[in-house]
């Protein structure tokens, strides 16, 4: 396979290299080699907040069972209590909760917000690097425009963090990036720190629809499949070759590849592989690969008919990260079903409800009902403490990130929504939204309604009373 | 010409809906009513109505029963996939951009698997209509159960299709004025050719910029017979649909309308309802100040709403569209209007259809509680009288798969 560098790619991967192979003999070689410096670090600073007490509310923390006029603490971007018996300090701002709920912040495991901008312009188009079949080499940061008006409607929903995908019509379609939805005027300031990178990959019908008419293919799911072999075979011995010289940083430095730099890091279970995978048929293949090649796939996406191999997802502990009812828009979503992720929670696999959609972001909580009421009136009990976990702490867990937000429990940021009723009802909608302390909206006060750039000279980003 | 559809055969049966709290939409809510359903027609409904005798009886105590649900503006029964160019299900788009003889109804597949799906959320009747240039053609009226397309369609024509925004652009050569200028030079000639029909016949006219089958399609707009769905976002599309309107004395319906809130009173002026998408606020070009207050902002000035909310997978989400008209400020009894009657007197069928009374189709859902709510199911569904069995495509599926490995 071919992997057509832009000029300008080449001359940054290479440059430096070239220079540190002139200069071996008097500077060490980690001193001056890119691979080794910072890599687009995240310049996140959280946003200073008073300490906020809400009180008497019905809360669902995401870890265990519903608390009623129960009440919770942030301080200083942390959640400090949560319980019954928690008071407020001095200087506290008291929110009454009564009658509200509260929730930790939404989490969507798969937004293309910022790479598919609004307006929608060509110019805006920035998901798909639809170039070559193999594309692990581009980052969805690098695409990320934090001005679209789609993050305050997104904000509006309750949403504090996504994963901001490349697209899918690459069978690897290259990094993701984990972002907190906040204001700001680069994408390395809302980089969630320390989150892993996620792997877009993609099977069926979109790789073997683009690339079907081009030369190389693929143009059959046959093909996707030894694609993505193909892809990873070459990037073990990248892995092996970087490996060896990274424990003795001696001898000559292997050449720096982008694209096999992302795959190694996935081989080395520092990147996720985030898939997206229609069929059940194929996501057993994937998990053949997966076996293959040592590595594990954290998450299918879109995955309609996960429902059909829960087992196996359960087995494997591979989440997966649907639409609550989306269904037949393309051959390979003719099965979906609105029982889908009440299935998958009754198999014991760890359902996610994603949006893949700018305006179905915008009301995460109501798929997440759709879909647990599909469940208990299909006889799948499933609890507002289940489904909770379905917005929340399972998708950080697939972009790993659970072990400091997802849930509502002391020490974890105070990623945060009050909303105006139980968030299952259709009626109820997220009247402030915290962001590791900071609120980054509140319904009642328009001056923490914040437009983008975009949004400006336009009546308002549009959320309405 | 105008036509009214084929009526199914009438059934004999008869069935009483007993116990339920009646949301008519015609009138207020009526507890513990009665609702009378007999040859296809609903013959009594109130609250002390008597039980006809050999009536199947069903009890609805505790459960809501509102009119059927109506899509105004869908591609069900037209198209299944969006994406992925499979052509073999889509069937609502036609080359060519001026094409009001292009009428969608033979074009209707009794089939489709999107169907069954639609009713289960208590949808059992759409506005079908054909996409795509400057004037896409005629939508059709369906009620969405019956093995042939004589036995589904309610109204055909039910509206001429139009796209006075970003869509027609291009049968202007790029340019919305330019396409302006075609849409009323088409109405013009339609005019003409009716004032010269046998001038035409003889080819004793300059050539018309349509021909005759598509003028002649044309006359019943041109007579107020035809509603005319406008498709415009823009507030400045929408000013020049009314425009055009004002000239050629048409029945408008705006359907986007996405930036009609800026213009609500003069909407509500002209008497000109809008079928709206109140789940779509992302802003584009064609509609920078969309927001999801849109459909609550026209009804407080007056306008009538109706939902068409468009995405083909979600046709069946009728419901929560009116649940978050409710959720942005709409009044509940609005709300349910917009998903039943408002659409029925925009597509000029409330005559029979949109409400529970004596005289209307029996399109009727029961609820086992709040339709607008995600909690609530359809419990029995009754399309033109008949009873629908509550199964799809993907009922089966979700008993195949209730366990796995499943049990073929």
């Amino acid at each position: 396979m071919s992997h057509p560098l832009r000029p300008a790619a080449l001359a940054l991967a290479l440059a430096p290299l070239a220079g540190c192979a002139a200069s071996t003999a008097t500077h060490s070689p980690a001193d001056s080699l890119s691979a080794l410096r910072p890599q687009y670090a995240s310049t996140y600073k959280r946003h200073p907040s008073a300490p906020v007490l809400i009180r008497n509310a019905t809360i669902l923390t995401g870890a265990g069972p519903e608390l009623r006029a129960a009440s919770i603490l942030l301080t200083d971007g942390k959640i400090t209590a949560v319980g019954s018996q928690v008071s407020a300090p001095a200087g506290a701002v008291v929110v009454d909760g009564t009658g509200k709920f509260v929730t930790p912040g939404i989490i969507d495991a798969h937004s293309h917000l910022g790479v598919y901008s609004a307006p929608g312009t060509e110019s805006l188009s920035d998901g798909n690097e639809a170039t070559d079949p193999n594309t692990a080499q581009v980052w969805a940061e690098h695409s990320f425009w934090p001005q679209d008006p789609q993050i305050p409607l997104a904000i509006a929903g309750g949403i504090t963090v996504i994963q901001a995908l490349p697209g899918s019509a690459n069978l690897i379609g290259g990094r993701s990036a984990t972002l907190r939805l906040i204001p700001a005027r680069t994408v390395q300031e809302m980089k969630y720190p320390g989150a892993p990178y996620g792997v877009k990959m993609a099977c069926g019908e979109n790789p073997k629809r683009v690339y079907g008419e081009k030369t190389g293919g693929p143009s059959t799911r046959m093909g996707n499949l030894a694609g993505d072999r193909a892809a990873f075979a070459k990037a073990e011995k990248y892995r092996r070759e970087w490996d060896a010289w990274l424990a003795k940083k001696k001898g000559e430095v292997p050449e720096r590849d982008l694209q096999l730099e992302t795959l190694a890091e996935v081989l080395r279970g520092k990147a996720f592989i985030q898939n997206h995978c229609y069929r059940a048929d194929e996501m057993a293949q994937m998990l053949d690969l997966a076996r293959e090649f040592g590595v594990k796939i954290r998450a299918f996406h879109h995955a309609t008919e996960a429902y059909k191999v829960a087992d196996l997802l359960a087995r494997d502990s591979v989440a997966a990260a649907v639409w609550a009812d989306w269904w037949g828009f393309k051959m390979e979503s003719l099965d979906g079903i609105p029982q889908n992720a009440a299935l998958l929670e009754q198999a014991g696999a760890r359902a996610i409800i994603h949006s893949d959609s700018e305006e179905g972001i915008q009301r995460l909580n109501q798929e997440a009902a759709k879909a647990m009421y599909a469940g208990r009136n299909a006889g799948i009990n499933i609890t507002r403490e289940q489904a909770i976990r379905w917005l929340t702490i399972n998708p950080a867990w697939a972009l790993g990130i659970d072990s400091t937000t997802g849930t509502l429990e002391a020490g974890k940021a105070a990623d945060v929504v009050v909303w105006s009723g139980d968030p299952f009802s259709v009626y109820s909608k997220a009247e402030r939204v915290y962001n590791e302390g900071w609120l980054v909206f509140d319904r009642a006060n328009p001056r923490n309604q914040r437009a983008t750039d975009f949004n400006l000279g336009t009546s308002r980003p549009g959320v309405g009373q | 010409m105008l036509t009214t559809g084929v009526w199914r055969l009438a059934t004999a049966q008869t069935i009483a809906i007993t116990g339920g709290t009646i949301y008519p939409v015609a009138g207020p809510k009526i507890e513990s009513g009665t609702i009378v359903l007999r040859d296809g027609k609903i013959v009594a409904v109130g609250s002390s109505v008597p039980v006809p005798d050999g009536a199947t009886r069903i009890d609805a105590t505790g459960r809501w029963i509102t009119p059927g649900l109506i899509h105004g503006g869908s591609t069900l029964g037209l198209k299944l996939f969006d994406v992925g160019a499979q052509i073999e299900t889509q069937e609502d788009t036609a080359t060519g951009d001026v094409k009001p003889a292009f009428n969608v109804a033979e074009a209707i597949d009794p089939a489709s698997m999107a169907i069954p799906v639609a009713r289960l959320e208590g949808v059992t009747s759409s506005i079908s209509k054909p996409a795509v240039g400057l004037i896409p053609g005629q939508a059709v009226l369906i009620d969405l159960a019956g093995s042939r397309m004589e036995e589904m369609v309610a109204q055909s024509p039910v509206a001429m299709m139009a796209d006075l925004g970003q869509g027609g652009k291009e049968a202007g050569g790029g340019s919305r004025a330019r396409s302006l200028q075609r849409f009323r030079r088409i109405l013009r000639d339609a005019l003409e050719y009716e004032r010269r029909r046998e001038d035409f016949r003889r080819g004793q006219m300059q050539p018309l910029s349509a021909s005759a089958e598509d003028l002649e399609a044309l006359l019943p707009v041109l007579k107020r017979k035809l509603p005319l769905f406008v498709i415009a976002n823009r507030r400045s599309d929408i000013e020049n649909t009314l425009r055009i309107g004002r000239e050629f004395d048409l029945r408008i319906v705006i359907w986007g309308g996405a930036e009609g809130w800026q213009i609500a009173p003069e909407l509500a002026r002209a008497n000109v309802p809008v079928l709206l998408e109140p789940l779509t606020d992302v802003p584009r070009f064609d509609a920078l100040n969309a927001r999801l207050d849109n459909a609550t902002l026209l009804w407080k000035a007056g306008v009538k709403v109706g939902v068409a909310q468009q995405d083909a997978a979600l046709f069946r989400n009728l419901r929560q569209a009116a649940g978050n008209e409710v959720r942005n400020g709409m009044s509940w009894d609005e709300a349910l209007r917009s998903i039943t009657l408002t659409t029925a007197e925009a597509a000029g069928v409330a005559d029979r259809y949109g409400s529970l009374e004596a005289g209307k189709v029996a399109n009727v859902v029961v609820w086992t509680g709040d339709p607008l709510e995600f909690s609530s199911r359809v419990e029995h569904l009754y399309i033109r009288g008949r009873e629908i069995p509550l199964v799809s495509r993907q009922t089966e599926l979700l008993e195949r798969y209730r366990t796995v490995p499943p049990r073929y």
